[in-house]
């Protein structure tokens, strides 16, 4: 892959660094040549029309999309290398998608405890009290015996941000976690967020919640046709718009 | 919002309420009641007819052996169906065209061929491998060996298409908490797998049972080759063959009405 290229230089911040980062499927060019850097601490928030590669780039985050070429660090490991053990790094790093991806067949919280158990090798009752712990941050352990499908949308999205939370990830990566929630229930999980993002976590969110990224978002990256077209500080970015495709997306969604 | 809501509501009950009168006749299972009037009708003729009731004396034992070599078949392949199913997906390409190519070569050949060449061909050519007397070597053993291998086959397609209902998500959920390919396979997709296969494998537990029937192309005395044989001697097809007709028919039944029960059920829960 890229081994022959030159390792970007990293520093003691970078919780994660993208590196001339391509990625086609078949003949379609999803992300052309994007670098970034989010640094430990941040809320890096993508923002971009759809098709504009911006999940792509998230999903490359934790190898769930393999770059075509170009490379990610996480704390200065390259996923892409074949030495490093990928289940390894994706222990640390959280993932919430749009579609909850809740495992239906078993409970709330038997969700939250399978991977505690199995992948962090705990005992069923660390595992029950840490997962009782993570759905009380996110506001429903009373939830934890039923199944994901008796609860709502919102409800189902915030056992996910719990079960990754469980984890102890060190950073978490949001798939646009609000879109395929009714709109009376963004709000519960976009709280669940801010209070997350105001206890320190390394986060990067693929959102059209433009509320969100004003208010919460430290970082801002606008992408268009698989190219980062504009980034910096995300009050800048939204007060100064610098590229014209950022000012005419921002005109059309706010 | 109201406004429509109540709209909608009203004309969908009456929708319900209307044609639900007419159809609750349409709605009826007229087949089943028809295949219970034939079962019934046979079953008076069984028990009145003296010549019937001999025939069904004589071919009852053989129901033993029908049962017997369906259930043992039909465990040995879900176990080679699973091994195969799971091939059938691995991502591994060796594995995978190895799975693919015994379920196409099975799926290419008529049962009956693959019985005779199983037994007849498979199984004397592996004991002389392993060394054993090829005599040693019962006709009931090399069918079931052949009717496992043959079930195996279509019991991967229906694994197969069970793990590839469960959503892609469902993966990418599990190996995004640091679960391995492995441990996603066993924890989170095989269990939404088997529950959507179960009236599948239903469905082919009933075709296994009337497949069962071949076993009497080695001479095996289950239900069908103990009619015919009785016919050699007796001359008394009708009596033979409805009797066995009868058999087959009334354990379908309730096998299939079992599956249609859990089919309901899954389709609730």
């Amino acid at each position: 892959m890229a081994e022959s290229a030159a390792r970007p230089e990293i520093g003691p911040d970078d919780r994660i660094v993208v590196d001339h980062l391509w990625k086609s499927f078949g003949t379609i060019q999803a992300v052309r040549d994007v670098s970034l850097r989010i640094r430990t601490g941040t809320v890096t928030v993508i923002v971009g029309p759809s098709g504009s590669g911006k999940s792509t780039v998230l999903r490359c985050m934790n190898h769930l999309e393999v770059p075509t070429s170009g490379a990610v660090y996480i704390d200065g490991v390259h996923l892409g290398d074949r030495r490093t053990n990928i289940n390894l790094i994706r222990r640390e790093v959280g993932m919430v998608f749009q579609q909850f991806n809740l495992f239906p067949h078993l409970s709330v919280l038997d969700n939250i405890t399978l991977a505690l158990r199995k992948v962090r090798g705990r005992s069923k009752t660390e595992a029950e009290a840490i997962a009782m712990a993570q759905l009380q941050r996110v506001g429903i352990p009373e939830q934890a015996r039923k199944r994901p499908g008796q609860l709502s949308g919102g409800q189902q999205q915030r056992v996910a941000i719990a079960r990754s939370l469980a984890m102890n990830p060190r950073v978490m990566l949001f798939d646009e976690p609000t879109s395929a929630l009714d709109p009376e229930m963004i709000k519960e999980v976009l709280d669940v967020m801010q209070e997350l993002a105001a206890s320190g976590m390394t986060m990067v969110v693929v959102s059209h919640e433009m509320g969100f990224a004003r208010q919460v978002g430290s970082h801002m990256v606008m992408m268009d046709q698989g190219r980062i077209v504009e980034e910096g500080a995300a009050e800048d970015v939204f007060a100064r718009p610098q590229h014209p495709r950022t000012k005419e997306f921002f005109s059309k969604i706010l | 919002m109201t406004g429509p809501d109540h709209g909608d509501l009203s004309e969908a009950g009456a929708a319900i309420v209307e044609p639900a009168r007419r159809s609750s006749v349409r709605d009826l299972p007229l087949w089943l009641f028809a295949i219970l009037a034939i079962l019934a009708l046979m079953a008076v003729v069984i028990a009145t007819e003296a010549s019937f009731g001999e025939a069904f004396e004589v071919i009852i034992p053989g129901i033993s052996l029908t049962v017997g070599i369906t259930l043992v078949s039909f465990v040995a392949s879900i176990a080679i169906g699973l091994v195969a199913g799971l091939g059938r997906v691995s991502r591994n390409i060796v594995i995978r065209n190895l799975a693919i190519t015994y379920i196409e070569f099975i799926r290419g050949v008529p049962i009956v061929v693959l019985i005779l060449m199983i037994a007849f061909v498979v199984v004397p050519a592996g004991s002389r491998i392993l060394g054993i007397p090829n005599n040693a070597v019962p006709q009931e053993t090399r069918f079931i060996i052949a009717l496992s291998v043959i079930y195996g086959a279509f019991i991967a397609e229906i694994f197969r298409a069970g793990v590839e209902a469960v959503p892609k998500g469902q993966m990418e959920a599990g190996r995004s908490l640091g679960l391995t390919h492995a441990q996603t396979m066993r924890s989170i997709i095989l269990p939404q797998a088997i529950r959507t296969v179960l009236p599948a494998l239903g469905n082919d537990f009933i075709s296994l049972l009337k497949d069962s029937a071949l076993a009497t192309l080695l001479g095996v005395r289950d239900l069908t080759q103990s009619a015919r044989l009785y016919t050699g001697s007796s001359f008394r097809f009708d009596e033979a063959f409805l009797v066995l007709t009868f058999l087959y028919l009334s354990m379908t039944l309730v096998l299939s009405l079992l599956v249609q029960q859990l089919q309901r059920r899954l389709g609730r829960g």
